[in-house]
């Protein structure tokens, strides 16, 4: 595959498979964001990313600064958390989490000044930093995946033994239906984008990044268009508005034509990839010296008065975020953290925004709607909707009958979770969490095998 | 805010408008213009087979399901297609009361004994129609000229009236295009226009319900095989079956293949036995056997098209 082609070709560049659903965008993507001021208490999970979870490094009664380290850990795998107000900590305890699972959390009390940690500075030489200097300020700042994920981006950065990167793809795609935190990014921070881009090309050593944009959102394709105007090594790619566009291996796929190996990482094919949220947040920690403590959520559905892209401290509770946002027009059907094809129903609104939110969603009964489950009638849509190639209703089927191993060779292990095949199912069922059921079964089989 | 009331379930919490109901009723919308030419050139006993046939489809699966103490599944619209699609693959003068038991059959032998919607091997209508054919073969075989009738058609024997692939079979007389194109010809109910046909499938394939591998690599095979053995392709593409099996019968999600590659061996496969059996088989027309005969394969052609997953590293060596 000749890569010089890739940017020559203008054509919209996409990925076999997915869906097409209802974007239900319109109510957020023109709000410019607003920043929501300091809530009354914050509950700061310590575990909120991929990896080892941290250890609390204040106690009750400890005062806190914005920006001022909480929790760590000395995991090779892990993400420092940071306050997000100023105050006293009320508590180390158990919290409910968006996760589903409760989890150790420390609860700050605001004290209302929003008092800055002394740490908190710009950075100047920026220029002269390198790429460890750069990978440790982003560790030390506990910058995840904005996306959804939470991965630790330093850690990402870092190439295993043998491999290396080539090429830095920043993700702008955002195909969940009703976000619109990274498009208002894009429109209202190309720069600071552009910045973060640049420093993570600088972390991984490469001279070429892509931005990838849904051609859905024209306006972020030619602000960041602007933003890169006589730098060579920044491409913005328009891509097919579909569902999941923004999946990273198909992300890769629409706009460098490498297909990771499966079991594998973006880092096989010399990529990374990190979300455009991601980047301005480097953008920050690097020059502004400032940790991850605040995130852009997108507050929406049919049940918020005033729908919204707020920009909120980590560990606000998202019945606070409701109140900014004018409260409830009807009572919500179904509370949903991150968007409609792979976020989390809530059976509460007492959770914390984490740093893996992006969208908070109050969905009514009629937005919910759903029928019950009818037999399989064959129809092979989800085979066709499948981004991964797999064949969910068999993966699906097989995980039903308890026979995993069957669903495992059939690549239940490759599933990405993106929904489409539940989605497009005109039998309602529930695929994706039979697939979901047979992963689970499978790497409990392979840990105790492990012993 | 109080958590409760709050309804918990797994991802995703949007779905497709699309439901089986929809397009089992969006198939039975798409028949309606061969429903219209076969009442128009066979007179309403068509439209009391139609009647009789759907009647009996549903009522048997609606007894089945409550005396089985299942979930009374009607409301799903797939016995009414069944029963439609029967209607449409007998002649027009078979005895009302035969129809009603190859509609039965259907449902309760093809369809239910495997276990109901989505679970049955062969579809049920062409299985209704085999059972008919074996059973009461003469007025399984017995034929009548359009009510409208047209001055091509034969005159010299007004018992043998004859379906176009058995007058060019047995008599090497070929209806005209035009006549086999708007269906003013001897046949099943709703297999003679082709027009009608071609609109309803042009309306499944615009609603996204049916796919092109299997109708064009069913239609195409035969296409070829005729051509290839000195016959007139377009005419077998036009005369007989054909274009409802493939459009309608064959794409039937149930008893096909998912597999995308599944689909195109299934249709070639289906065309080679059509077009073996109108060439050189005891019958006239192969349409009904071909599809049921491919129907047993479908699970294996599965088992061997199953598509590349994304990331599988390709072998090397």
């Amino acid at each position: 595959m000749s890569e010089g082609g890739v940017f020559e070709n203008m054509a919209i560049r996409t990925f076999k498979g997915g869906v097409h659903p209802s974007y239900n965008k319109d109510a957020t993507y023109a709000k410019p964001i607003r920043s929501m001021p300091s809530p009354g208490k914050v509950v700061i999970p310590l575990h909120q990313h991929t990896g080892a979870p941290c250890e609390p490094i204040v106690k009750a009664g400890d005062e806190v600064k914005i920006g001022q380290k909480i929790g760590d850990s000395k995991a090779r795998l892990t993400s420092p958390i940071h306050a997000s107000v100023s105050g006293k900590v009320k508590a180390v305890a158990k919290h409910a989490q968006s996760s589903g699972v409760d989890g150790l959390s420390i609860v700050i009390e605001s004290d209302g000044l929003d008092t800055w940690d002394e740490s908190v500075k710009p950075r100047d030489s920026v220029d002269r930093l390198g790429p460890d200097k750069l990978i440790g300020i982003l560790r030390e700042a506990g910058i995840v995946g904005l996306g959804g994920a939470a991965f630790p981006t330093y850690f990402k950065l870092t190439p295993p033994q043998g491999k290396a990167f080539d090429t830095l793809l920043l993700n702008g795609a955002e195909c969940e239906p009703y976000l619109s935190a990274d498009h208002r990014l894009m429109v209202e921070r190309p720069a600071d984008v552009v910045a973060g881009a640049r420093l993570l090309m600088k972390a991984i050593g490469v001279e070429r990044a892509v931005i990838g944009i849904e051609n859905n959102k024209p306006d972020a394709i030619s602000a960041l268009m602007e933003a890169v105007e006589g730098d060579d090594s920044i491409k913005i790619v328009p891509l097919g508005v579909k569902y999941p566009q923004g999946a990273e291996k198909q992300l890769i796929w629409a706009i460098l034509g490498r297909e990771v190996p499966s079991g594998g990482l973006p880092v096989d094919v010399g990529v990374v990839v990190n979300n455009v949220g991601t980047a301005v947040a480097v953008k920050e920690a690097v020059i502004d010296g400032m940790p991850l403590v605040r995130r852009v959520v997108t507050v929406t559905g049919s049940c918020v008065r005033e729908p919204a892209n707020l920009m909120v401290p980590i560990g606000t509770l998202v019945s606070d975020i409701i109140e900014v946002c004018g409260g409830t027009r009807i009572p919500p059907k179904k509370v949903i953290i991150g968007g409609p094809m792979m976020g989390i129903a809530q059976y509460t609104t007492e959770i914390p925004v984490t740093k893996g939110t992006s969208g908070i969603l109050l969905l009514s009964e009629k937005e919910v709607a759903g029928d019950e489950p009818i037999a399989c009638i064959r129809c092979g849509r989800c085979v066709e909707a499948c981004p991964m190639n797999l064949m969910p209703l068999w993966i699906a089927g097989y995980a039903e009958a308890a026979r995993f191993d069957e669903s495992e060779r059939l690549g239940a292990l490759d599933c990405i979770e993106c929904g489409c095949c539940s989605f497009i199912c005109p039998s309602r069922r529930r695929l994706v969490q039979g697939i979901r059921l047979a992963k689970a079964e499978i790497r409990a089989r392979r840990n105790a095998k492990r012993g | 805010m109080e958590g409760s009331g709050f309804i918990v379930s797994s991802s995703p919490h949007q779905h497709t408008t699309v439901s089986t109901p929809m397009i089992m009723s969006d198939v039975i919308l798409a028949l309606m213009p061969a429903c219209f030419a076969g009442v128009w050139f066979f007179g309403l006993p068509a439209l009391g087979m139609m009647a009789v046939c759907v009647g009996s489809a549903v009522i048997t699966e609606a007894a089945l399901t409550k005396i089985c103490g299942k979930p009374v599944t009607v409301r799903d619209y797939s016995a009414a297609v069944t029963g439609l699609l029967l209607a449409l693959v007998v002649p027009p003068d078979l005895p009302l009361w035969a129809g009603a038991i190859g509609s039965i059959f259907s449902i309760a032998i093809a369809k239910f004994t495997f276990g109901g919607l989505g679970q049955n091997i062969f579809n049920p209508a062409l299985i209704g129609r085999a059972f008919l054919l074996a059973s009461w073969p003469v007025f399984m075989t017995r034929w009548r000229w359009p009510v409208h009738e047209a001055a091509w058609i034969p005159k010299f024997d007004a018992l043998t009236t004859a379906t176009p692939l058995v007058l060019m079979k047995y008599m090497n007389i070929k209806a005209p295009y035009a006549e086999l194109f708007i269906g003013r010809i001897a046949g099943s109910i709703g297999e003679t226009s082709a027009f009608a046909i071609l609109l309803g499938a042009a309306y499944l394939i615009y609603r996204g319900h049916i796919g092109l591998r299997i109708p064009l690599s069913f239609i195409g095979t035969v296409a070829v095989l005729t051509a290839l053995f000195g016959q007139d392709p377009l005419f077998h593409i036009l005369a007989g079956g054909l274009l409802l099996g493939a459009f309608f019968m064959a794409t039937d999600y149930v008893t096909s293949p998912v597999t995308p590659r599944g689909q195109i061996v299934y249709g070639v496969g289906c065309g080679v036995l059509v077009a073996l059996i109108r060439l050189y088989g005891g019958y006239p027309e192969g349409v009904c056997y071909a599809i049921l005969i491919m129907n047993a394969a479908t699970a294996l052609l599965e088992r061997y098209t199953i598509p590349r997953k994304f990331g599988e590293v390709k072998r090397v060596a």
